[in-house]
């Protein structure tokens, strides 16, 4: 099995490689003469209003939160849709009851009102 | 098998060195980066252990989702690395009462253990299927668990949004569904007037 991962440690390794290699060579053959205007920050002519580390909404927190969790959800899709033909009636029940719950938090979601961009 | 051994010790090495720049770097979106890169690692570790479903998921669900995540909380932590070192002094005992504490319980873990090591699975033929694997247990034995996962999932949605949402009356938006509902005649209304002969002025 390990065998048909190789070709992505080769990718791996020569991305890495031309990675070190662009960095350096733009490193050491590129001009290099900073003064303290070109390393001042600036914003499209005009002094900087604010401090660019700014705090985000929390409204992007909640939505990564719930895409979390329906990324979490697909993930167990996965392994069962391989062995459906195994498990049976069982499996079918077991993931309707999973997906029933999850409809549960679904539903809560939409009707509060969480999914929309005010 | 050489390579498979330099291939984890390449791994180790750069999972242990980014683990440590976690806690070292001075900057906090660094750490978090620097967190990608271990949880990456460890992916390419179990991916070595032929668990390729679970390696797989860890790439997806921890450096996908959990990173962004990470990267919000920093962000809303006010990153500003000044003021973050201004309590260390202050912050310094219990921190060291934790770290005494985390290292106590790794200390005793391996003193009841001891260091033990487990042989290396035999490699797998090549049909055999992790996922497969992993399923057929997953889904007969573990169901019970696997139910509970979803009703943690759910906790998990209905306590994000308690926390976190909260109606904004005050703020205007569109509502494309009530803009394709209007009619012409909520808006234009047409006065049928005499034609009049503007006088003189």
């Amino acid at each position: 099995m390990l065998a048909e991962y190789f070709p992505i440690l080769v990718f791996l390794a020569v991305s890495t490689g031309m990675g070190v290699v662009l960095l350096l060579a733009g490193g050491i053959l590129g001009p290099r003469n900073p003064d303290s205007e070109k390393l001042s920050p600036y914003e499209c002519g005009f002094e900087a209003f604010e401090d660019s580390r700014m705090k985000f909404d929390v409204r992007f927190y909640l939505v990564a939160i719930l895409f979390i969790i329906f990324d979490l959800e697909i993930a167990f899709l996965f392994p069962w849709a391989v062995v459906l033909d195994t498990i049976g009636t069982t499996g079918l029940v077991a993931m309707g009851v999973f997906l029933l719950i999850l409809v549960i938090g679904f539903v809560y979601e939409w009707k509060k009102g969480a999914l929309e961009w005010e | 098998m050489p390579i498979v051994e330099i291939v984890f010790y390449l791994f180790s090495a750069v999972l242990v060195v980014s683990a440590l720049s976690v806690v070292t770097s001075g900057n906090p979106i660094y750490s978090v980066l620097f967190l990608v890169l271990a949880f990456f690692s460890a992916a390419c570790i179990w991916m070595l252990l032929e668990a390729e479903f679970l390696a797989i998921v860890l790439v997806l669900v921890y450096v996908g989702a959990v990173m962004v995540l990470f990267l919000f909380v920093v962000m809303m932590l006010d990153v500003n690395v000044t003021p973050m070192k201004e309590g260390f002094a202050r912050y310094l005992p219990v921190g060291l009462l934790v770290a005494l504490a985390m290292a106590a319980q790794m200390f005793m873990v391996i003193w009841t253990r001891g260091l033990e090591t487990q042989p290396l699975p035999d490699p797998r033929p090549a049909d055999y299927s992790h996922t497969r694997e992993l399923g057929e247990w997953l889904f007969t034995h573990y169901i019970y668990a696997f139910e509970i996962a979803a009703v943690i999932l759910l906790v998990a949605i209905i306590a994000a949004i308690s926390l976190t949402h909260r109606r904004r009356p005050g703020t205007r938006y569109q509502d494309p569904a009530e803009q394709v509902k209007i009619r012409r005649q909520e808006r234009v209304r047409l006065v049928k007037m005499p034609s009049e002969r503007t006088g003189e002025g």
